[in-house]
């Protein structure tokens, strides 16, 4: 079955019934199944225009569903909802409503890039998937998710010293999704890794952790780059249009 | 073919965060393998962090941005010809942004852009040449060169190479790949494998070599982390491997981080040990275990070595 029918095979439309007689033919039981019929009216016109100007998502237009992308990914091994020629597939025709039904999962993309090597098209799915994560957040479909709140606090991090220290990024990323520093196998790893660590190593870590290392003279490249971020947030919430306010509502 | 060696001998050294942090051994046996094979890094003056691929979920021209300035340092500051990154992170980056400056006008804008005001010179494509640690090994040394240095080996120690998945893809980022004969391939790469049989190790035939360990969700999705390290753990178990060489620090500190994870979470115990290919090349070359660090690994392959007679 072409993967664009998958929907109309989903429980909730295939009808059998105990007992049917249609212009005088028994349609009754499980060899007379019906697959209900459908009309889909709701397309969303502007979903690829508008996932395709978020970056990762410029190519997606040149997809002639090989399906390789999907065949090749490390996710969908694990989950076979996670299905990245399924949703360019959808995104191109702006099936949105089908779309959002794997709303949840989308962002678990672990950009290992299988689906850009193997795509013979270069439409760079790993991209997609980053366009498409951020278009249902930006839209309001789904909270921010915690790759995004993780990329988001090492950015910043990034942006403010031009250097990561990891254990203040995972003391930021464990606050901001109130998960527990003191989680069985996180203790049994800082156990294992500090048994046997030179304490000059263990000094400069600490150190690390107060002095907060810096790239020097930084606050000039910090403030081009927050500049030019703020400008890209501005085009990316045209193009979803985001800042029109509708006349309906103004008034 | 000694001129192109000399080209490879003195390097700039981008070590970047992880380095710093959690691959302090990686960064340590480094080093100490350089210092062994008479080989020069200059590490990069006042570098930043190449922008790892968070900074490009947010947006992938400020990572351009990022890794460009560490380029442009290299090249206009410290006047070096070759850049080289032992984490694959940081070397995927810098060959992914001499890749965009090199085919996409818009980036070059941005770069530019960013580091005028930045205050720096802004790089331009093919000003350098970046390297990952084991390009540096096969360029400035050589096998045949190895082998003459190996002091003690490796002894058979049975050996899974694991390259990671950043190393290779995408293709395009690494036009110098898949180029024939001595040229690394993206499909299956062996650089690590033929310098690690130089210095005596008996690699296995391991299928997982470019598998993906799930280190961009480490912490934000740990569950899918897991499954992946541990598909990764058990295939070079029943590959024969005793130790599983790494050359990247996400890579290195995920497959030891999860290692525990599976067998708390989900008790499933394995006992592979994660070594980086520095500190069994270094151990190779006669060095003590110490020197390269390996008693800082949180995979305790101690004993492993001792009862092996490694170094």
């Amino acid at each position: 079955m072409p993967i664009h029918e998958k929907s109309l095979i989903r429980p909730e439309n295939i009808k059998t019934h105990d007992e049917l007689v249609i212009d005088g033919i028994d349609v009754s039981g499980h060899w007379s199944t019906f697959i209900e019929s459908r009309v889909i009216s709701d397309y969303n016109e502007a979903l690829q225009e508008e996932i395709s100007a978020l970056p990762g998502g410029e190519n997606i237009h040149r997809c002639f569903q090989c399906g390789s992308c999907t065949n090749s990914c490390t996710v969908n091994a694990l989950n076979s909802e996670f299905n990245p020629r399924h949703w360019i597939y959808l995104i191109r025709l702006g099936m949105e409503e089908e779309l959002l039904r794997d709303k949840d999962i989308l962002w678990q993309c672990v950009s290992c890039n299988k689906c850009t090597y193997a795509c013979p098209r270069d439409v760079a799915p790993e991209g997609v998937m980053k366009a498409a994560s951020h278009w249902l957040e930006l839209k309001g479909h789904t909270p921010k998710s915690p790759s995004t709140l993780f990329d988001t606090v090492f950015t910043d991090q990034v942006m403010e010293t031009g250097l990561i220290e990891e254990s203040r990024t995972i003391r930021g990323f464990f606050g901001l999704t109130n998960q527990s520093l003191t989680q069985g196998w996180l203790i049994e790893m800082v156990k294992r890794m500090i048994r046997h660590l030179p304490i000059e190593m263990l000094m400069k870590m600490g150190l690390a952790t107060i002095l907060r290392p810096k790239t020097k003279n930084w606050d000039a490249a910090r403030d081009a780059m927050r500049e030019y971020t703020a400008e890209q947030h501005a085009l990316h919430a045209k193009a979803l249009k985001l800042d029109q306010v509708t006349p309906k509502e103004n008034n | 073919m000694s001129d192109e060696r000399e080209k490879y001998k003195n390097v700039a050294y981008y070590p970047g965060c992880a380095l710093e942090g959690t691959g302090h051994a990686y960064n340590k046996s480094t080093k100490a393998i350089g210092k062994a094979l008479d080989l020069g890094l200059e590490e990069v003056k006042n570098w930043n962090c190449c922008g790892a691929m968070e900074v490009k979920n947010i947006d992938p021209k400020l990572q351009t941005y990022l890794s460009s300035r560490v380029m442009s340092i290299a090249s206009n500051e410290m006047d070096h010809d070759v850049v080289m990154a032992p984490c694959n992170g940081c070397y995927h980056n810098l060959k992914k942004a001499e890749y965009e400056l090199e085919n996409d006008q818009e980036a070059v804008e941005v770069v530019d852009q960013i580091s005028n005001k930045a205050g720096h010179e802004t790089y331009k494509a093919g000003e350098i040449e970046t390297i990952h640690a084991l390009d540096w090994i096969k360029k400035a040394v050589g096998e045949e060169e190895l082998e003459k240095k190996i002091k003690g080996g490796l002894k058979g120690l049975k050996v899974a190479n694991y390259y990671g998945c950043m190393y290779t893809r995408p293709r395009n980022i690494y036009p110098e790949k898949d180029q024939g004969e001595g040229s690394e391939s993206t499909l299956k790469p062996h650089y690590m494998d033929d310098l690690l049989a130089v210095a005596g190790a008996d690699n296995v035939e391991f299928p997982l070599k470019t598998a993906c360990c799930g280190g961009a969700h480490t912490l934000s999705d740990s569950d899918t982390s897991t499954k992946l390290v541990l598909n990764i753990l058990m295939a070079a178990e029943a590959s024969g491997a005793e130790v599983i060489a790494t050359e990247c620090p996400t890579c290195h500190t995920g497959l030891e981080m999860h290692q525990i994870r599976a067998e708390k979470m989900f008790g499933k115990k394995t006992n592979v040990k994660i070594v980086y290919f520095t500190q069994l090349l270094g151990m190779a070359l006669g060095l003590s275990k110490r020197k390269v660090g390996l008693q800082e690994n949180i995979s305790d392959s101690y004993a492993l070595m001792k009862e092996k007679g490694i170094a």
